[in-house]
């Protein structure tokens, strides 16, 4: 456990070292703040519903950006060597970087706080539904990142890791939306599988343990994955 | 200290180490050699438990490398080839993140990284970022890194590829120095290298060992052939072969070169007997020119070139 604080720590750190970070951060903010207030202004509705029904589809292509280099960097420099032959367990390894990559997009979510803020000076907010969001969106965020450090697991290559990373977070978060092309008696399952579905539930403020569940359980498969495609180079 | 047993490692079909048992004392600077592609870095790796061995076994100390790697991985340093640091980092960062790891000392961490920085030479490169440094810096803050918590076992690949001379001999008297305490394993495809700081040289070659001792004893172990080297002029390889091979004690004569005025050839003699005596009288009874004549006995690159060359 002490190894994946230190691994965390250096990960992060690393983050902001380089410029990568502020890009992401500037674009997600950006695109969320851009298409928010498009058309807050139109519906003049004090509330962030806009926002967090948005944020699955923003965080799948941006979180796999976000963990592409973790693993696939340190299997192209050769550094991965150094770091697995240092006291740590592979198990140490995956938590840190995974704890990294959702600190991260914690610190990515952040800046986006001034978004309720200027609502509520604006109008009437209800801030259940906005703590529900917040509280999704790092769920969310944790599923994505670990299916993101697993694609990342898989390839020395970044981009790659990007694009597997962004398929699978993006078939997650649309699969419900296609269920009208599937047959029916796959509908239940299938609805259950998209994290849309789960996010927007949480995001109406009501902390269902099942959608809570859904997120840890593919939070803890992409990490299981992550272990796996690790030890398959060992 | 280090018990291999039956070391064996393929990827797929290929056999990359081939049953390797070597059985390494505390306190031994032990070299591996081998031309490339012969399996030492897939040795070393599997020494420090980054490539798992299709069979066979690997005890440290008590522990056995399937059991307990993180005991194993506490006591060892390993500086792997051509030193893959993190590029974006600051060097006094790499080594503070390294010694936090490694579990150094809170107390003890910023001296630990000052007499690291002195003694691999890096004080004045601390704070610049890694990727930016030469090869030869990295290669010492790659050294600075395995010998971090002050491991028992020290395990390098190629420690002075890609430095200068200068920085060699450094790098050396770092390895002779330490190693008066710990155990090294390095492995170089730099004879004499290994001639000047191993106690002890195994040559593999093809995923096998087929050499194994101190320097002086695999000199003496392929002792029994030494050659003379002639060259001469005025002289034809078919009459020098006539004249020459009758004498006792030689087994063969080579040529090495001809051209139109001199001729090199090499007699392979018995170490029993000295033939020289008489290749300079019979060398006498002919108007042949005398340019170079020594003899030469087995050196460590013609014993690697005889031992790896075999069967090719």
């Amino acid at each position: 456990m002490r190894q994946a604080i230190q691994i965390f720590r250096k990960d992060f750190r690393s983050y902001f070292v380089s410029p990568i970070a502020y890009i992401v951060i500037a674009i997600f903010l950006l695109v969320t703040g851009w298409f928010f207030f498009a058309t807050f202004f139109l519906f003049g509705q004090a509330n962030l519903r806009n926002f967090f029904s948005l944020l699955p589809i923003i965080l799948s292509f941006v979180i796999p950006a976000i963990t592409m280099r973790l693993i696939s960097e340190e299997l192209n420099i050769g550094s991965y060597e150094i770091l697995l032959t240092m006291p740590v367990t592979f198990t140490g390894v995956v938590v840190g970087k995974f704890m990294a990559a959702l600190a991260f997009v914690v610190a990515m979510l952040i800046p986006t706080l001034a978004y309720p803020i200027t609502v509520a000076a604006l109008g009437q907010l209800d801030w259940g539904p906005v703590a529900g969001g917040y509280i999704g969106a790092v769920l969310l965020g944790g599923a994505f990142c670990s299916i993101g450090l697993f694609a990342s697991g898989l390839t020395r290559n970044q981009i790659i890791a990007f694009i597997i990373g962004m398929a699978i977070c993006f078939s997650l978060t649309l699969i419900d939306k296609m269920l009208f092309f599937l047959p029916r008696s796959l509908l239940g399952v299938l609805s259950y599988l998209g994290a849309d579905f789960h996010f927007q539930n949480i995001s109406k403020g009501i902390i269902d343990t099942r959608d809570v569940l859904y997120f840890l359980s593919v939070s803890f498969l992409g990490l299981y994955g992550t272990y796996l495609a690790l030890r398959e180079k060992h | 200290m280090i018990q291999v047993e039956n070391l064996t490692k393929y990827f797929h079909d290929l056999c990359a180490v081939d049953q390797i048992s070597i059985d390494i004392q505390k306190g031994e600077i032990l070299g591996l050699l081998g031309p490339n592609g012969a399996g030492k870095t897939t040795t070393l790796r599997m020494l420090t438990g980054f490539l798992q061995p299709t069979a066979g076994s690997i005890h440290v100390k008590d522990f056995s490398i399937d059991e307990h790697p993180l005991e194993i991985k506490k006591i060892l340093g390993y500086l792997p080839e051509s030193a893959p640091l993190y590029h974006d980092m600051l060097v006094f960062d790499y080594l503070n993140y390294v010694a936090d790891i490694r579990q150094v000392d809170k107390d003890h961490k910023a001296a630990r990284i000052r007499e690291m920085g002195d003694l691999c030479g890096i004080d004045n490169v601390m704070h610049q970022p890694i990727g930016e440094l030469s090869k030869g810096y990295k290669q010492r803050v790659g050294l600075a890194h395995a010998m971090m918590n002050d491991p028992e076992i020290l395990i390098l690949d190629e420690p002075t590829s890609g430095l200068d001379p200068n920085q060699i001999v450094e790098i050396r008297q770092i390895i002779r120095q330490i190693g008066k305490e710990k155990t090294i394993i390095l492995s170089t495809h730099i004879l004499s290298e290994a001639e000047a700081t191993c106690d002890r040289i195994v040559i593999i070659n093809r995923g096998k060992i087929v050499a194994d001792g101190s320097t002086e004893s695999l000199k003496l172990s392929a002792g029994n052939k030494k050659y003379v080297q002639l060259c001469l002029q005025k002289a034809d390889f078919k009459s020098v072969d006539a004249v020459l091979s009758p004498i006792e004690g030689i087994t063969g004569i080579q040529r090495i070169e001809e051209s139109e005025n001199d001729l090199e050839v090499r007699i392979d003699c018995r170490s029993s007997i000295d033939p020289r005596a008489e290749i300079y009288q019979k060398i006498k009874q002919t108007d042949w020119v005398v340019l170079d004549f020594h003899q030469e006995s087995q050196t460590l690159e013609t014993i690697f070139r005889e031992l790896t060359l075999e069967g090719k």
